[in-house]
């Protein structure tokens, strides 16, 4: 038991870093900031739960397992809504999302009925 | 075990630095020091496991919290008085 | 394993510092304190001071951070570049300076080293007695608050001598002129922010009340405890905006708050006098010497702590409200959008 219990903790940390990781290759090595942003708090979210995790089953059933699982709640509200607001104030801070989102199509048919409307 | 983790964690940390040092925009930066503050969190409660004094998980509770107020307040400023100044 | 720790940590505390220097944009230099501050909490913390870690945590990472984007908010967004005739005079000064202090620290024992005269005095004494003399597992408490009480009282008298300072500069008022109560909003696009506020606080709030209380057995106390409890109250500020911070806490509660925890704290002191012992010697508060002690350092922290907190809100409301004030004439003033 204790050493399925050990095992289970080793593979959730080990996951925990990996995406951590991957976040971390991803926010430098990808092209634009709303990318970017997607890479990093997907894998935050993801790994901060998985490494505190694989810490509380090393720790047993104790008050340090209770700090950890609220800080495992603390984090998976608080951590999406940073992305969220960060991801909300470059929208309205005029950063380009590119072609694909659905405001840039607005706008796009926003600027052709406007200049259909100068025409006729 | 808890030494990879903390090896991980510190790569983490490492290419987020990166990320600020170089960002093109300012979000860039912001969203590299938020990341760069999970990880901080995460590296302090894998040190209280290491060093086997528990009790130092209350900082990595406070300074989760104060992460996400400092997030917050970045954005804030950047609604007053954004690259266009008109707080919009 | 502790020493790769710690040469990382360096390392990018000292590419965090050359950053700064050299940024030109002051937003992103705004940042780059805060990943200072942080990167000298992991520091503190391998050294095995939580204490220090946690408040470096707090203060710098969190306030700070918060009190210069505020500043900003009111200055310019890029720094001139400033003129200088010739670089050589200033370098060669602080070339023979630091040259002058690393001579001067040959002389300083090793790291950590336990014949170091700092260990050899007070300290000892300090570690050994501390558990029966006043009975808390937490050492670094027990000297503040009590061994060391004199020097506490002065940390908490030089905080609230900085919000006179601050208030006498910059002043709060009362009911700032010229905006009157906006129109009622519908919810608007900071729902998400909204919502999750408004569970956070709370669970913050208590936080603060839980580091106050348990700072004598594990790393907390007094002025960890009041500057949560400030970030807690400028959370709710940012995301609902001023006016309903300023009513949360009136203004004119909050000038008088730092001056009562300067009396509380005064006061345990005079208590003991007058009940027979010296100035803040808390053995003459009771009978049993260890449950006179532990009553003594609760009332202490929290006169701390009130103290703190006071400050730290004080000095984010006038700083805030002097970037509403230039934009008064435009209504709102943009304070909650």
């Amino acid at each position: 038991m204790a050493l399925a219990l050990d095992i289970l903790s080793w593979f959730l940390i080990l996951v925990g870093g990996a995406f951590g990781i991957i976040g971390g290759i991803g926010l430098l090595r990808l092209p634009d900031f709303f990318s970017r942003i997607h890479a990093a708090s997907i894998t935050d979210s993801m790994c901060a739960p998985c490494i505190i995790g694989g810490l509380m089953l090393q720790s047993g059933l104790t008050l340090v397992t209770v700090k950890l699982a609220f800080l495992i709640v603390f984090l998976f509200l608080t951590s999406p809504t940073a992305s969220h607001a960060l991801a909300k104030a470059a929208l309205h801070g005029g950063l380009d999302p590119g072609e694909e989102h659905p405001s840039a199509r607005t706008r796009q048919a926003q600027g052709d009925a406007a200049r259909e409307g100068a025409q006729g | 075990m808890i030494i990879a983790a903390i090896l991980a964690i510190m790569v983490t940390m490492a290419l987020a630095v990166t990320r600020a040092l170089l960002g093109n925009t300012v979000y860039d930066r912001i969203l590299a020091v938020n990341v760069f503050g999970t990880k901080t969190v995460l590296l302090i409660a894998a040190l209280a496991f290491l060093t086997g004094r528990p009790d130092v998980l209350d900082i990595a509770l406070a300074y989760a919290l104060i992460n996400f107020i400092g997030v917050v307040a970045v954005l804030r400023y950047f609604e007053y008085g954004g690259p266009d100044g008109d707080g919009s | 394993m502790d020493t790769v720790i710690d040469v990382l940590l360096l390392a990018f505390l000292a590419i965090c510092a050359v950053s700064i220097l050299r940024l030109r944009d002051l937003f992103a230099m705004a940042m780059m304190f805060g990943l200072f501050s942080l990167i000298s909490a992991g520091l503190f913390t391998t050294m095995h001071a939580p204490d220090v870690a946690f408040t470096e945590a707090a203060v710098g990472a969190g306030i700070s951070t918060i009190l210069i984007l505020a500043t900003l908010a009111q200055t310019a967004r890029r720094e001139q570049p400033v003129p200088t005739r010739s670089k050589w005079l200033p370098l060669a000064i602080v070339c023979v300076t630091g040259a002058a202090l690393i001579y001067g620290t040959v002389d300083l024992p090793a790291f950590g080293d336990p014949a170091a005269p700092a260990h050899n005095h007070v300290a000892p004494y300090y570690l050994q007695e501390s558990y029966n003399d006043i009975g808390i597992p937490n050492v670094v408490a027990s000297i503040l608050a009590s061994y060391r009480g004199y020097d506490t009282l002065g940390e908490v008298v030089v905080v609230f001598s900085a919000v006179i300072g601050v208030l006498a500069l910059l002043g709060l008022r009362a009911r700032p002129p010229g905006i009157v109560a906006g129109p009622v909003r519908r919810l608007d696009h900071r729902a998400v922010l909204k919502v999750i506020a408004k569970l956070v606080v709370p669970v913050i709030l208590l936080f603060a009340l839980y580091v106050q209380f348990h700072g004598e057995y594990s790393p907390g106390g007094g002025f960890q405890a009041g500057v949560i409890f400030a970030a807690a109250i400028i959370l709710y500020a940012l995301v609902f905006g001023l006016d309903e911070a300023r009513r949360v806490i009136k203004p004119q509660l909050l000038q008088r708050l730092p001056a009562i925890g300067v009396l509380i704290f005064g006061g345990v002191g005079l208590l003991t006098m007058l009940l027979g012992g010296n100035y803040l010697a808390y053995n003459a508060l009771g009978e049993n010497p260890q449950k006179a002690q532990q009553t003594g350092i609760i009332l202490v922290e929290i006169g701390v702590g009130v103290t703190v907190a006071s400050v730290m809100l004080l000095i984010y409301f006038t700083f805030a409200e002097r970037g509403r004030g230039r934009k008064a004439d435009e209504g709102d003033g943009g304070s909650s959008a």
